[in-house]
């Protein structure tokens, strides 16, 4: 999205003059234009997020200022490289990137790509069970809101959505724990799974982090229902929320398409209104929704911040907020660069995405 | 602007003030939105303006001249919300956290009001180099999830923790930040779209300076929109700072009270099934947003005639209006 969207100079119907080729060279020029653009944003962002640390001072006396005398301090400083030109430092960083590494924790001295590896998986792990519950839920009801428009269900469901913005996950996650952990009883509320079913799975041979996932490849079923009852509460947290906006969305699209002539010639044809509504109205309705999720998966990435520490999950959220709190600002920068290539790669896919379905977007 | 050919003349200034002016043109379901809107917004900022009276103690007070407040104690007779593990009255704390975020809404909205509509009237008026590395910075920053940006702001201003003050700018800052790039598109588009017009170019050959085009004819025409902007921001400024706060970034607690530190406080009490501590402070946020967003969207549907809806006796009122004028 963003600076991507319209991709400016675009092969004109010049260029390919064989009508054959024409659709798929105008499809992969498009996806070579729009993955080249990737790299001034990310470029960007990691260069604000460095110079934004650094205007602080360096990371050494952030971790440890208090904990060692100036002498000490200023003998790490200098080994580290901190107290040179903040120019070559920032090239030197930039090198570092480009070779995959972004240095050490002050913390607890691990490489930071590592601590991205491990706790990668469970955040991605959290977003798709999210962005499943957000689908479910946010497109039927979506598409009930716009058939009900102005009527009693709408405003049900406008009110519920503007509640589902309006509530913050963290105070969502702690209702949610209350009553189906607490006082119900039904649900754990904290971590990604119980300590022995943790250890069977980290255990495995080459697990990929991802719970569920490593549960059914090793046929455990008692794994996968630990796993499952884990997921539950912080994807319906997160899930729920993300939903109210999906819902919005789905509504207003499909109002759109609800009005035009061809489904009004489906209904006068004696198509069913269900059918029309699900199939006539919904599926030209998809584009913008698909657009706008691109959009959404940046805040569903703070949302996810907030939801891990809320559930103690163990992803890069929780320990992002961990590495703040002991001021270890080297990690807190490797995560943060991670994130926004995330973020800029999603808007990627999501373009190509809408391109696929929608052929006017390539030109 | 399409009200200047209704007369206007008929109507007093009161009737013309944004909200009241919109409350009279709303209806049913439009209507009981707007007046739930204004009744939960006006709650807050009365709570804010008089939180010193109605609480019964202070945020950060612990004991009184009977003794130490009990801790973590259900809500009774004289903590009426429970106390919190450290022994302070949650209702006092969730009056007093309005003001707190009060604070906060205004400053990062009025800051960002300011330098976005700055910055996007130099970048859409003059272009040039200017405009291509604002654009390219705006989209880079647009595009990252802004509570991370925030995160990064309030190390970089105050290293995590500090007072008052301090606290309320350092997440009014960082907040800011996050919110220059919405003004600054906004008010670029609409400038570029302006720049066309044959007003501004009759002014440009009068011989106005781009500064006077800027200020005189430009600002009055591209900010139409953002009154809107504005209260979807102040929502979206409030729940930012809870998720600073509860990520243990914003005010001390002792320096002043703020909900989403409080709820931060509250998750390890809801583990032994101590409700009070958390769930009013969460109510307290989530009523305030509900306020605000319930007044910005109604505003929004009734600023565009295709959403606004009318009672059937306004709608017959205004078609017999319409033919006793078309009879004369």
């Amino acid at each position: 999205m963003t600076i991507t969207s319209p991709p400016g100079k675009e092969a004109s119907p010049l260029a390919t003059p064989k009508p054959a080729k024409q659709k798929g060279g105008g499809f992969l020029r498009y996806l070579i234009t729009r993955f080249l653009l990737i790299i001034p944003t990310v470029f960007i962002l990691i260069t604000v997020v460095f110079f934004l640390m650094r205007v602080t001072g360096d990371p050494i006396t952030a971790a440890l200022g208090g904990r060692l005398t100036p002498d000490q301090l200023a003998q790490r400083i200098h080994e580290a490289g901190y107290d040179r030109p903040i120019l070559i430092q920032y090239f030197e960083y930039l090198g570092q990137i480009f070779t995959g590494d972004l240095g050490r924790t002050m913390s607890d001295n691990r490489a930071v790509t590592e601590v991205l590896a491990t706790y990668g998986a469970a955040t991605l792990e959290l977003a798709i069970n999210a962005v499943l519950v957000a689908l479910l839920v946010g497109i039927p009801l979506g598409l009930v809101a716009a058939k009900f428009r102005d009527r009693y269900p709408d405003a049900v469901l406008r009110i519920l959505a503007i509640l589902s913005y309006a509530t913050p996950v963290f105070f969502a996650g702690l209702l949610l724990k209350l009553v189906f952990g607490v006082w119900l009883g039904w649900l754990p509320i904290s971590g990604r799974a119980d300590w022995q079913t943790e250890l069977e799975l980290t255990g495995l041979q080459s697990p990929s982090g991802i719970y569920w996932l490593d549960a059914l490849r090793s046929g455990n079923s008692a794994a996968f229902w630990n796993v499952t009852e884990h997921a539950i509460l912080p994807a319906l947290a997160l899930g729920l929320l993300t939903g109210g906006v999906f819902l919005r969305l789905v509504r207003t699209n499909a109002i759109g398409t609800l009005g035009r002539e061809y489904v009004e010639a489906g209904r006068s044809r004696g198509v069913s209104e269900f059918r029309l509504t699900t199939k006539h109205a919904y599926r030209p309705a998809l584009i913008p929704i698909i657009t706008v999720m691109g959009l959404q998966i940046a805040m569903l990435l703070g949302g996810a911040v907030l939801t891990e520490t809320t559930f103690e999950w163990s992803g890069l959220g929780f320990k992002l907020a961990e590495y703040l709190t002991a001021r270890d600002f080297v990690a807190v920068q490797g995560i943060v660069v991670l994130l926004a290539i995330i973020v800029a790669v999603t808007n990627f896919i999501v373009d190509v995405l809408a391109a696929l379905i929608d052929p006017r977007v390539r030109y | 602007m399409s009200t200047a050919t209704l007369p206007a003349s008929n109507k007093s200034w009161l009737d013309r003030l944004p909200v009241i002016s919109h409350l009279r043109m709303s209806s049913g379901l439009q209507r009981g939105m707007l007046v739930a809107g204004l009744a939960l917004s006006g709650l807050f900022i009365v709570t804010a303006l008089f939180a010193p009276l109605i609480a019964p103690f202070d945020f950060a007070q612990s004991s009184d001249a009977s003794g130490d407040f009990p801790r973590q104690a259900a809500p009774d007779s004289k903590f009426i919300w429970g106390t919190t593990a450290t022994g302070y009255d949650v209702f006092s704390r969730t009056l007093f956290g309005a003001q707190t975020a009060i604070w906060v809404i205004l400053t990062a909205v009025v800051m960002s009001l300011f330098l976005g509509v700055l910055l996007g009237l130099i970048s859409g008026y003059l272009g040039g180099w200017f405009d291509r590395i604002a654009v390219v910075l705006a989209d880079a920053i647009y595009a990252f999830p802004s509570l991370l940006l925030a995160i990064v702001m309030s190390i970089v201003i105050s290293q995590g923790q500090s007072s008052l003050f301090g606290g309320v700018m350092a997440a009014a800052i960082s907040i800011t930040v996050v919110f220059i790039p919405q003004y600054f598109r906004v008010v670029r588009a609409e400038v570029l779209r302006l720049k066309a017009e044959p007003f501004v170019e009759s002014a440009q050959v009068i011989g106005a300076s781009p500064w006077r085009v800027m200020f005189a004819h430009l600002l009055r025409n591209a900010t139409r929109t953002l009154p809107l902007i504005f209260t979807l921001n102040a929502t979206e400024a409030l729940l930012t700072l809870a998720g600073l706060g509860f990520l243990g970034f914003g005010i001390e607690p002792t320096s002043a009270s703020e909900w989403g530190y409080d709820l931060n406080r509250a998750m390890s009490d809801a583990t032994s099934g101590i409700w009070w501590t958390g769930l009013f402070p969460g109510l307290a946020i989530v009523l305030t947003v509900m306020g605000l967003t319930l007044v910005g969207e109604s505003m929004n549907d009734l600023n565009d005639p295709r959403l606004r809806r009318f009672s059937r006796k306004k709608a017959k009122r205004i078609t017999q209006s319409g033919q006793v004028g078309a009879n004369k």
